[in-house]
Formats: structure tokens, sequence, C-alpha cells
């Protein structure tokens, strides 16, 4: 573990006054604090660190000792042992480490439970003693937490069960079908745990859904542009076309033009929550025209031509 | 409203150690919806988190109540966005 700098944390001169300390505390506070940052993590570390660095200099006990020791910190006791031996019992030992800081509304301490940790560095711990120190009877509710779940359309047409793992517990969900892309749904609890027993935050999940078909999603409804030949788009004729459903025959119309929609009613993408309920698909004609025409086949066109003339 | 269930805005200003006329201005403000039962205020549930947020912002970070309209405003955007671009993300995907 290294040395922290705590002075440097909150960017203020060893020299700083406790209203000094307090201002640059509350300036970065409000930058930093994760309720101005929801999901930003790098934000969430440095509000630990510049919580640590007030927790530490903003008691005047503790601000001595950091600064007694500074770097060599790591020997602190050993100076401590060896101040006490010097002094051949006499009063006054400090006596550093996990004492009383206070409780209570008021103090300037801002406490906020960050994804589970407990907010304080090992260097604070060592030199220090464990413990967060005002306000700690406030119970407060975890943080939420956020995740992302990629599906593909293909998945996202049917219901199906999914188990995710979230801070080591498995969670098993189900995936109602016709979700959105971009959609969220939350589990309660599952988030960060509450600090001094207070609840636990949620986690919502945000549904990315990738297109993994030919199919053009708009809401509930499909589109799909199908290709048909020359002759079936003029004489007319049966075209078998595959739905996310299955497959179906469509009948095609004598002199069907190119671009020419068609509704297929209720065979589009189910409609969420709504079993049985679908939206419908569109289905554009594309006709694509021969290409390495015979003679005889550019003799019949020429025919053809002149009768239309 | 989604959730029926309601806590009595004393006992969250007792819990909390807060005054309740944050709480009234919140509501006055059109921030935190609020129940009247009887002449008392209730906090329905799914309004908690909310104005727990509030509560932070307002006693930890000495925000003042137009500070925290602005800020309320501006992480209803962001979300937004957020939301928006996991969409588009997804579309040139």
């Amino acid at each position: 573990m290294d040395f922290v700098d705590y002075y440097k944390t909150l960017g203020i001169e060893k020299n700083a006054t406790a209203d000094d300390i307090k201002k640059a505390y509350r300036k970065l506070a409000r930058k930093l604090h994760p309720d101005v940052n929801p999901n930003d993590k790098e934000a969430h570390k440095k509000f630990q660190q510049i919580n640590e660095a007030h927790e530490v200099l903003s008691d005047a006990e503790k601000r001595k000792k950091y600064d007694q020791y500074g770097e060599n910190w790591k020997h602190a006791d050993q100076y401590e042992q060896a101040r006490q031996q010097q002094q051949r019992g006499g009063s006054g030992s400090s006596g550093f480490g996990g004492s009383g800081f206070g409780s209570g509304f008021g103090g300037d301490e801002y406490t906020y439970s960050s994804e589970g940790e407990g907010g304080f560095s090992d260097f604070f711990e060592s030199l220090f003693g464990g413990g967060r120190g005002r306000r700690s009877q406030t119970k407060y509710r975890g943080q939420d937490y956020n995740a992302e779940l990629q599906l593909s359309l293909t998945d996202a047409y049917k219901t199906h069960k999914q188990t995710l793992t979230v801070n080591g517990k498995n969670v098993r969900i189900t995936i109602p079908a016709g979700i959105e892309n971009g959609q969220q749904i939350k589990l309660k609890s599952y988030g960060s745990p509450g600090s001094n027993g207070g609840p636990n935050g949620d986690l919502f999940i945000t549904f990315v859904i990738k297109n993994d078909t030919d199919f053009k999603r708009q809401g509930n409804d499909l589109y799909k542009t199908e290709d048909i030949d020359l002759y079936t788009a003029l004489l007319g004729g049966e075209k078998t076309i595959d739905t996310m459903g299955g497959k179906i025959k469509l009948k095609v119309n004598p002199e069907t033009q190119n671009g020419t929609k068609i509704r297929l009613k209720e065979k589009g993408f189910p409609v969420y929550k709504k079993e049985g309920e679908f939206g419908d698909l569109y289905i554009t004609w594309n006709i694509k025209l021969p290409v390495n025409l015979t003679q005889k086949q550019k003799d019949l066109f020429s025919e053809l031509s002149n009768l239309s003339t | 409203m989604e959730n029926d269930e309601l806590i009595p805005a004393e006992e969250f200003c007792m819990y909390h150690n807060i005054e309740y006329s944050f709480i009234s201005s919140l509501e006055d403000s059109g921030l935190l919806r609020v129940t009247a039962v009887e002449q008392h205020t209730f906090i329905p549930s799914d309004e908690l988190q909310k104005l727990e947020k509030f509560v932070r912002l307002h006693y930890d970070l000495d925000i003042n109540l137009e500070g925290i309209e602005t800020i309320s405003h501006l992480l209803e955007k962001i979300d937004e966005m957020n939301r928006e671009i996991i969409q588009l993300r997804n579309k040139i995907n």
C-alpha cells in the first residue's frame, strides 16, 4: 500500500486552515458526488478519496498524527512506542486508532454507499484503524446498478428465460417476447447493498437488441424486401417467403409493379406483454430483371416491344 | 400512482433529521409528488429514492432548491441521451 497525500487529494497547502479544508472538500464533493455522477466509477472512486482525505484532515487529532508521521507512517507505532518508553510511563499518550469521532447529523462527512465498498484505503485503515466516522447511524440505500443485456432480434421474438450473475448472485429473469431495443426493466433490491442496514439498491437492465435477420423492425411492425422474377411479376404466381414465425406462401398478382408493398396482418413482431398479439409484416416486391439473355429471348423481347408501341 | 405504499412525511423527517418545510418546498416546485390524507402528508414509496437524493444534495452538498431543480433536469437529460446513444449504437451495428 502506498502513502496517500491527503493535502494533494483536496488540492490544498499543508498549512491550510480548517475553513480552507472544508471549502476545498465541499467544492470537490459537489463535483464528484455519486448523485451527480451516476454510473461514473471514476468519479465514485475520487469521491471516496476526497472523503477519506477530509475524514483525516478535518479531525485535529488525526491531522496531527498524519502530519507528524507523513511518509513514515509505516513506522508510526514504533515511534509511538519509543516515545512512550522515553517518557517512562508519563501521561499524555494520545492513543490513536479508532477513537470515536462523534456521531449524529450535522457533520460534514458525506456518506454514500458506493458499490458495496467500505470507502477507505488500506493506508487509512493502517494509520487510523478501520471504521467510518460521522453520520454512521444513518441508514443509506445502496447504489443502483445498471447493466446492459444484448439480445438478438430472433431471441426477442420469443419469451425466454435467462440467468444473469449479479454480484455473485444468480438472477433468473423472464424476458417477455416483443421487448424493445433500449427498454429497461428494474429488478428490485439486486443493486449494491445498503449501508448501516439501509435497503439494497435496484438493478436496472437495459436491453440492446441486435438485428440478426433480414427484417427491419419498427415498433411491432416488420419490413422486408423480397425479390421476384420479371415473369412472376408480369403474369402473377406464388412466392414462398420466410417470416419470423415460419414460411408462408404468398400470391403475387399479375402486373405487379416494382416496389409494390403488401401488408401481412399479424405476421410482424409480438406485442410486448400482450400474448397472441402481433404487429404487421410489410413486404416490398423487388422485381429482378433477367440477365444474360439468349438471342431468342432478345428477339422475343423485341417483338414484345414492337407490339407495345 | 404506481405504488400504493405511503410513508408518513413526518416519520421521514424525523428519521433523516430534516425540516418538513424542505419536503413542502420540493412539492411546491414540482420536484416531488406527495399525497395528503386527512391533513397528513405521505410520501409514495416510489418517490422515496428521489427524495433521499434531494436530501443528500441539499444537506450534504449545500445545494439550494434552484440548484436541485437544475441538477434534476440535467440528470434527466443525461439519462435520456444515454438511452438514445444505446439505441443509435445498436442501429449502427
